[in-house]
Order: C-alpha cells, then sequence, then structure tokens
C-alpha cells in the first residue's frame, strides 16, 4: 500500500468526520427550533427522546456500571467480540456463496434447481432462522460463537452468490472463444478469465455482505443468549431507554462504527487486488468499441 | 503443390430449425495453401465470419467435409494450430500488456522461465516493446490490436484467422496495421484467413481474395492478386492495384445480383 492509499484513507476519514459533525449540528439544531416553537411531532425534542449529542458521547466515557470501566471499553470490547462472529460468519458465508456462483454458472441445471431456493432462504427472516440454528447448534455441541457466525453467514451468502454469478458471466463471448481457440480447460477459463472478471462485482457483493454479517451477528447473539457482544447491549440499552436513552444512542453509535470498520477493511482489501478503473462492475470494455 | 492448410468440400451451415431456418453456408469449396494469405469478403450476412469461425472450430459445419492442416477441425483446435485476432481486441483488462500475451503460453503450459521472452519477442515483433508493462486502457485501439495480433502468434500458429481485425480503426491506422500484418506474414511464414468488408484492404494484402455473396452464404469467385509479394504505399498507386479493386468489386456486384 503505497502513500496514495494513505492519502485516500486521510480523504476517507476528514469526509466522514465532516458528516457526522454536520449531523450533529442538524439534531441539536432540530432540538433547538422544536423546543422553542414547541413543536412535537415527527419526533419530540425533549431529552428523553433526543438526547443532546454531547451526553451521548459523554455516556461513553463514564463508567458502564457503578466503579466499572467506562462504558466505550466494555462496547469495544462487545464490538470485538461481534466483529469476531461477523467475520467467521462472513468467511464461510462468502466461500459458500462464491461456491455456490461458480456452479451455478458450471450447470443451468443445477441454478435452476437451487438459485428458487436460495431466493427464498432470504424472504425467511433472519429471527424465524436464527432460534433453529442455536437450538440445533446446542444440541450439537457447536460453540455459541461458532452458531452465531453460521447466522451471520446465513445472510452473506446470498449476495455473494448472485454477484459472483453475475460476475462469471460477465466477460464477452469473443473472450470465451479466445479461450477456447487455446483448447483451455474449463478450470483454466474459469481461474483466468471468468474469476478475474468477477472480481469488481465480488467485492461490490462482499462490502454489502460485511455490513450484513454485523447485523446477522448482532440478532444472532439474541436467541443464543451470547453474552459480552454488541447485540445483547443493545438489547438491554433499549430496555432502559426511558431510564437512559443515550445509553442506547452510544451502543448504536459504536455498533455502526463497527459495521464501517469492516466494510472498510473489505475496501481495502478491493484497492489492493483490483486494479484501478475496474474498480465499479461496469460493463466490460469493448477495447475498441464499434 | 505446397500441403494445404485449410480443405473445404462442399462445407454447409445451417443455424436454427424449421421457420427458423438459416443456412448460412451452402456448398463451400476453398483450398488454401500453406503461406497464402486468403481474404475473405463479401456483404453482412454473406458468412464470411461463419466460415473463419468453422475452419477455427468456434462453430461445427452441418454438412460438407472440412480440414485444417488434414485434420479435423476440432483436433487442429487441440493441437494449438490458429491463433485468432477478433473485431475487439478482446484483452484482459486486469493484465499487463506483457501478461496478456502471456495468456496462451500459461494455458498451453509453456515453461515459466520461457513465457516473459517470448512475450517479449512478440512485443517487440509489433513495435509495442515499450507498452509491456502498460494496461490495455492505456493504449489507442490500433496498439491494443497489436497486443491481440502478438498474443495470436505467441505460440507460433501456423495459421492465423483474421475476423475483421481492423474494422474499428480508423483509415489511418488501418494503414499502418495492414502494413504491420503483411511484415509479420513475410517474417513469420504463416497462412493468414482473414475476414474484411474492405475491398482495398483486401486487395493489398492477400494472395488470393475469396469472394462470397449472400442468402445462402457461399463462394461466388476467386480473384489471384498477381501483385508483387512484397507491398508497399507504393503498391497502393500501381494500375494493377486499382484493376484488382475494380475486379473484385464487380465480382461482388455480380454476386448480389444472381440470389437465389
Amino acid at each position: 500500500m503505497g502513500t496514495g492509499t494513505n492519502r485516500r484513507v486521510a480523504r476517507t476519514g476528514i469526509s466522514m468526520l465532516g458528516v457526522i459533525v454536520a449531523f450533529a449540528i442538524l439534531w441539536e439544531g432540530y432540538k433547538l427550533i422544536w423546543t422553542a416553537l414547541g413543536w412535537e411531532s415527527p419526533v419530540r425534542p425533549d431529552n428523553r427522546t433526543m438526547p443532546h449529542t454531547w451526553d451521548i458521547v459523554l455516556t461513553l466515557f463514564q463508567p458502564a456500571q457503578r466503579n466499572g470501566p467506562p462504558l466505550i471499553l466494555v462496547e469495544a470490547r462487545a464490538a470485538l467480540l461481534t466483529l469476531r462472529e461477523a467475520f467467521v460468519g462472513f468467511v464461510f458465508g462468502g466461500a459458500f456463496g462464491f461456491g455456490l456462483g461458480v456452479l451455478f454458472v458450471r450447470s443451468r441445471t443445477s441454478e435452476r434447481a437451487f438459485m428458487p431456493y436460495a431466493v427464498a432462504s432470504q424472504t425467511v427472516p433472519i429471527l424465524a432462522i436464527a432460534p433453529m440454528v442455536v437450538v440445533w447448534g446446542g444440541r450439537l455441541d457447536v460453540p455459541q460463537w461458532l452458531t452465531v457466525s453460521i447466522i451471520a453467514a446465513y445472510l452473506t451468502f446470498f449476495p455473494v452468490a448472485i454477484n459472483t454469478l453475475r460476475g462469471l458471466r460477465s466477460p464477452q463471448a469473443t473472450a470465451l472463444e479466445l479461450m477456447k481457440s487455446y483448447a483451455s480447460s474449463p478450470r483454466e477459463t474459469l481461474w483466468k478469465l471468468q474469476v478475474p472478471a468477477a472480481m469488481p462485482y465480488i467485492f461490490t457483493a462482499l462490502k454489502v455482505s460485511a455490513a450484513a454479517s454485523v447485523i446477522g451477528a448482532i440478532v444472532g447473539e439474541l436467541p443464543a443468549g451470547f453474552r459480552g457482544g454488541l447485540g445483547r447491549d443493545l438489547l438491554q440499552f433499549s430496555q432502559q431507554f426511558t431510564a437512559a436513552p443515550e445509553k442506547l444512542f452510544a451502543a448504536v453509535l459504536i455498533a455502526g462504527l463497527a459495521g464501517m470498520a469492516f466494510v472498510g477493511l473489505v475496501t481495502l482489501a478491493e484497492h489492493r487486488w483490483v486494479a484501478a478503473g475496474r474498480r465499479q462492475p461496469t460493463e466490460w470494455r469493448a477495447e475498441t468499441g464499434r | 503443390m505446397m500441403p494445404l492448410v485449410v480443405e473445404a468440400y462442399g462445407v454447409g451451415k445451417t443455424f436454427g430449425s424449421g421457420s427458423e431456418r438459416t443456412e448460412a453456408l451452402r456448398g463451400i469449396d476453398l483450398q488454401i495453401s500453406t503461406g497464402d494469405f486468403v481474404s475473405l469478403i463479401g456483404p453482412s450476412g454473406c458468412g464470411k465470419s461463419t466460415l473463419l469461425r468453422l475452419i477455427g472450430d468456434l462453430a461445427s459445419p452441418s454438412e460438407g467435409a472440412l480440414k485444417v492442416n488434414g485434420k479435423s477441425p476440432g483436433q487442429a483446435r487441440l493441437d494449438r494450430d490458429y491463433g485468432i485476432v477478433f473485431q475487439n481486441a478482446t484483452l484482459l483488462d486486469w493484465r499487463t500488456v506483457q501478461k496478456n500475451v502471456e495468456l496462451p503460453l500459461e494455458i498451453m503450459d509453456f515453461p515459466g522461465t520461457e513465457r516473459p521472452a517470448r512475450a517479449r519477442d512478440m512485443l517487440d515483433l509489433v513495435q509495442l516493446g515499450a507498452f509491456a508493462e502498460h494496461f490495455p486502457w492505456q493504449l489507442s485501439g490500433g496498439m491494443q490490436q497489436r497486443v491481440a495480433i502478438a498474443r495470436a502468434l505467441a505460440f507460433r500458429p501456423s495459421l492465423l484467422l483474421m475476423d475483421e481485425p481492423f474494422g474499428a480503426l480508423d483509415e489511418m491506422t488501418r494503414e499502418l496495421m495492414q502494413q504491420e500484418v503483411l511484415r509479420l506474414w513475410e517474417e513469420t511464414d504463416i497462412s493468414v484467413v482473414f475476414v474484411t468488408h474492405s475491398i482495398p484492404e483486401a486487395v493489398f494484402l492477400s494472395t488470393r481474395v475469396v469472394v462470397m455473396s449472400p442468402r445462402p452464404g457461399r463462394i461466388s469467385h476467386e480473384i489471384a492478386v498477381d501483385l508483387p509479394r512484397r507491398r508497399d504505399d507504393d503498391t497502393r498507386e500501381q494500375g494493377r492495384y486499382f484493376e484488382l479493386i475494380t475486379e473484385v468489386r464487380e465480382a461482388l456486384r455480380r454476386g448480389e445480383g444472381n440470389t437465389t
């Protein structure tokens, strides 16, 4: 990674900070104006419903429990645990999705047979699937965190499968004929032509999946009764919302940052492995045009 | 008599069936000797590209006998007897120019130590040695097409198939590329089958022009080009060159006329 990447990361960081500041100003501005005019919709501007931004930030640095470490440390640790589950799920789901994409492009029959079920799997709410996975995982003595990862993987594989398939089909007919003229084996055509051509598509899916895997991990932690992750804390803080709303907002902030960090890592990997100018899955550039 | 690289006897090709049935080629008889430069010319729909694809085993004939280097086209393809260049360069844009030329060498299991040198030789041959580390999108259309030619020749096939390779290039680039191909042809004693729309291009490049006519696609005339083998810009100003152009044009017009 060269200085170009560093500069890009720095620039991204600055723009992101700008958005946070702008959002905080809007938030406080809303509170100020709505309070002054006595408006109550769509959201009441009081501190119970919309705590001050500085209170949210301050909460992060106050002990979560009496004499305990500050909330930010507790939540950072929770985020790391959740991210680990999400990452393992992301890797499994990504690999499975890629495998499905390859299978589908190799065999139309398998695509016709399995694709409807792959689609159907995504219409079943994760809230319904998660408890089943937890129960089965418990029977099989699968570690709790791995159960959560499986739930994360469930949300991950589909975008990867769909985009892998699309990407593998993206080379022009002449590119495939070129490979045929070399008497290339299907395996070589896959690895030398189709997979590289699919990389921009796959990375687009991986970014979606990275975010989805974090959601999957958070949601998966709840039925699994997994303690120490973000899911449990989010649930707990939402139950305490009326008493201490800023805690929930603080935890949401951390969860959001965790997801962004994950997507950011995938983006870095993309910059590393996909050459500039190919990152958007545009249609195959016709070199000479017509 | 030179050995034949391509022999076609009564070759036909039909696409689809029933009311969708189209006869793309009928009764093609064609012999191409080693070292020949044969152009296939004709209006759209005359099956010239289809014929090229049959020779390359990218499609199969519906009838007749077709041999490439004395073998079935399929066997010739498996033996890597021919290189092909399409109208668009079809370079892999995640590979450098050098790596694009190495692609067929990788697939054909050339030793890893030999590939870079061979690719570099080919790039020098098409005068792109200085662009080895560039990516395809950094090159002009003509340069990309030269890379495609280098790639097609990298594994030293005995036959080069070209499907309207310069169709998308401007006139100036096109003439330069024609010179380039002639130079390569002279230097490598390869046989070339060249599909084109352009009458001057066909005459300038070929030892023989095969004129085709449509519906169904068939060979209507064959014109031997009796210009000296070494050709340059002066060739384009010779009287005989213009006579041949007229001859091909008339053959094309007559072919259009007798629609069956």
